[in-house]
């Protein structure tokens, strides 16, 4: 059989990304421009920003991908490119010049949901084995999805209001860390020995959604108090107190959706999935639970195009296309693409 | 020489498909398209009606602004990608000057003006290859003295002139001139015999938008540095 070579573009954020995927799990190219330098003044993505950045650089990182790849567009067997969900302006450059790239080498195009992508990331390291439960935990997404063959997601449960990265950026911020927050907080955490007794929101006992506003409140009035007597908060504690109160209630919901959908793997994707915490927590409980574990090193764990690529394979395959009237979907909702 | 044209600068849309000075095939349309889902479809369309395949393109010319953001970067998004694609020059043109391009053999100064809300508009002014007011972002109350005082006709085009129309006539007076409706919108063939007249062939990874304004984040961001004197 011939090789099948697909062209991935992702620019639903703040990194303009372009790769090359051979046959679905083979990474042959995998080229990320980030622009966090340039955001990181504001305290966050600013998205007319983001737009003008990726419209400067997206021919650029095709190009890269392409030349990494040692291959012609002739080489391709399709384009694809991250429909939604993201901010619009920014996903309409990836959209426009993925559709543009397809019309002039007359590709078959093919749009993205960025949330499948995320948890195809791991398709790229080992095969995805079914019923499969993938623990989606980014800047912009906690959800817990059920998938019981390729294309079939099932969402059981998600945040009600801040999304677990979002939660960690704003408390970073509190602490008066830089952006993203993220990575700071995990460090610091691991540098307490005592951590701060933050609560630990379940929610309803058989809910697998997740809050973590009133989590981000919490650490919010502990510093205002603390503030009003004068006295001076340990930020490795806090950082501490919070990580554990996350890492707790997402372990603790995973392992309960585990075992009730009797899933024969577990994954993790998205930008938090990078939390040493988090990763040590998971990898211990699914050990003891008998249950393999994955997930993706760092660099497939945050906005990437090679886990566009890996999605749209599988997409391809069952025989999905999109046309050159594809828009940018903000509010995207993940639905299956198998029958 | 096949040139593809290319205006999304603004909310009309426009391709065009010129082949040797010869207008093929133009399609423009001024009802509300979202040029994201709109212009790469009308591309197609203009080129099936050409009875050209796009391998044929040996030039792209594209408004690459001012006007609105997102609309300037779907254009030259499309007209980079598609340029390096078929490894082909791409020439980026000034909107405004394409749309006083619409109108040929008038001697006075040829005004062009785009709606940026708030009682702005993108704007440039022209009198043949001259320009005589360069193109900006400018308050209307600031702009239109400035036409008054050069004290000759000026002929003021483009779809958005019309919600201006009765400062611009207490302003400028009895020298503002009205250009004929059907002479208000983006011309993608206009693009093209701009981009024909411009020496210059851009490298395409460096073509970008002209947005003539900082992002707002950035002017609030710069605001604050001044006050905290930085
Ligand atoms: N080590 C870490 N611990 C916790 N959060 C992290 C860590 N590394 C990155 N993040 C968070 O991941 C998020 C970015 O992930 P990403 O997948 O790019 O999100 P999205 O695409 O939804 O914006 C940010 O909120 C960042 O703070
Ligand atoms: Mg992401």
């Amino acid at each position: 059989m011939e090789n099948q070579l697909i062209l991935a573009i992702e620019t639903s954020c703040d990194e303009t990304a372009a790769a090359v995927i051979k046959n679905g799990n083979e990474i042959i190219s995998n080229v990320v421009a980030s622009q966090i330098e340039s955001h990181k003044r504001f305290g966050g993505v600013v998205p007319e920003i983001a737009s003008r950045h990726h419209v400067e650089q997206i021919t650029i990182v095709i190009e890269e991908a392409l030349l990494q790849a040692k291959i012609t567009p002739s080489d391709l067997t399709a384009v694809a490119v991250t429909e939604g969900p993201g901010l619009v302006g920014a996903l309409l450059i990836g959209i426009n010049a993925a559709k543009a790239f397809a019309f002039a080498n007359s590709l078959p195009l093919i749009g993205v949901h960025h949330i499948a992508g995320h948890i195809y990331a791991n398709e790229l390291m080992q095969p995805m084995v079914f019923p499969l439960l993938a623990l989606v935990v980014s800047g912009g997404h906690t959800e817990l999805v059920i998938m019981k063959e390729h294309g079939s997601f099932e969402v059981i449960g998600e945040t009600r209001d801040d999304a677990a990265g979002e939660a960690y950026d704003k408390v970073a911020r509190v602490l008066g860390l830089p952006y993203p927050g993220g990575p700071h907080i995990d460090r610091l955490a691991h540098e307490a020995t005592t951590a701060v007794d933050f609560p630990r929101i379940w929610l309803e006992e058989d809910s697998y959604d997740f809050s973590f506003s009133g989590l981000k409140s919490a650490v919010i009035n502990y510093k205002h108090n603390v503030d009003q007597r004068g006295g001076e908060i340990s930020a490795e504690e806090v950082a501490k107190g919070f990580q554990d109160s996350v890492v707790e209630v997402i372990t603790g919901k995973a392992i309960r959706a585990a075992r009730e959908y009797d899933v024969k793997q577990v994954v993790a994707a998205g930008g938090v999935s990078a939390n040493k915490g988090l990763r040590t927590a998971l990898t211990a409980a699914f050990d003891k639970e008998g249950i393999p574990f994955y997930v993706p090193p760092l660099a497939l764990c945050t906005d990437n195009a090679a886990m566009i690529g890996a999605a749209a394979s599988k997409m391809y395959d069952s025989g999905v296309r999109g046309n050159l009237a594809m828009n940018g979907t903000p509010g995207m909702v993940l639905t299956n693409w198998c029958e | 020489m096949i040139w593809l044209g290319i205006d999304t600068a603004n909310a009309p849309l426009s391709v065009a498909v010129v082949k040797d000075e010869v207008v093929v095939a133009e399609l423009t349309q001024n009802n509300k398209v979202t040029h994201s889902i709109g212009a790469m479809p009308t591309i197609e369309e203009a080129l099936i009606r050409a009875k050209l395949s796009v391998k044929e393109i040996d030039a792209i010319a594209v408004s690459a602004g001012p006007g609105s953001y997102t609309g300037v970067r779907i254009g030259v998004t499309i007209a980079k990608t598609l340029a390096w694609s078929l490894q082909k020059p791409i020439i980026p043109v000034s909107s405004l000057q394409a749309l006083t391009y619409n109108v040929p053999y008038f001697n006075g100064v040829i005004c062009a003006m785009i709606d940026a809300r708030r009682q702005h508009v993108y704007s440039g002014a022209y009198q043949g290859e001259q320009v005589i007011i360069e193109d900006g972002h400018y308050a209307v109350i600031d702009l239109l003295p400035k036409l008054r005082d050069l004290h000759v006709p000026i002929l003021f085009v483009g779809r958005d002139v019309t919600m201006y129309w009765d400062i611009i006539e207490e302003i400028v007076g009895p020298h503002a001139l009205r250009a004929p409706f059907t002479m208000d919108l983006p011309r993608a063939s206009e693009v093209i015999r701009l981009a024909m007249a411009q020496p210059t062939e851009a490298a395409v990874h460096d073509v970008t938008p002209i947005y003539k304004r900082i992002a707002e984040a950035e002017a609030n961001w710069l605001k604050e540095q001044k006050a905290n004197g930085k």
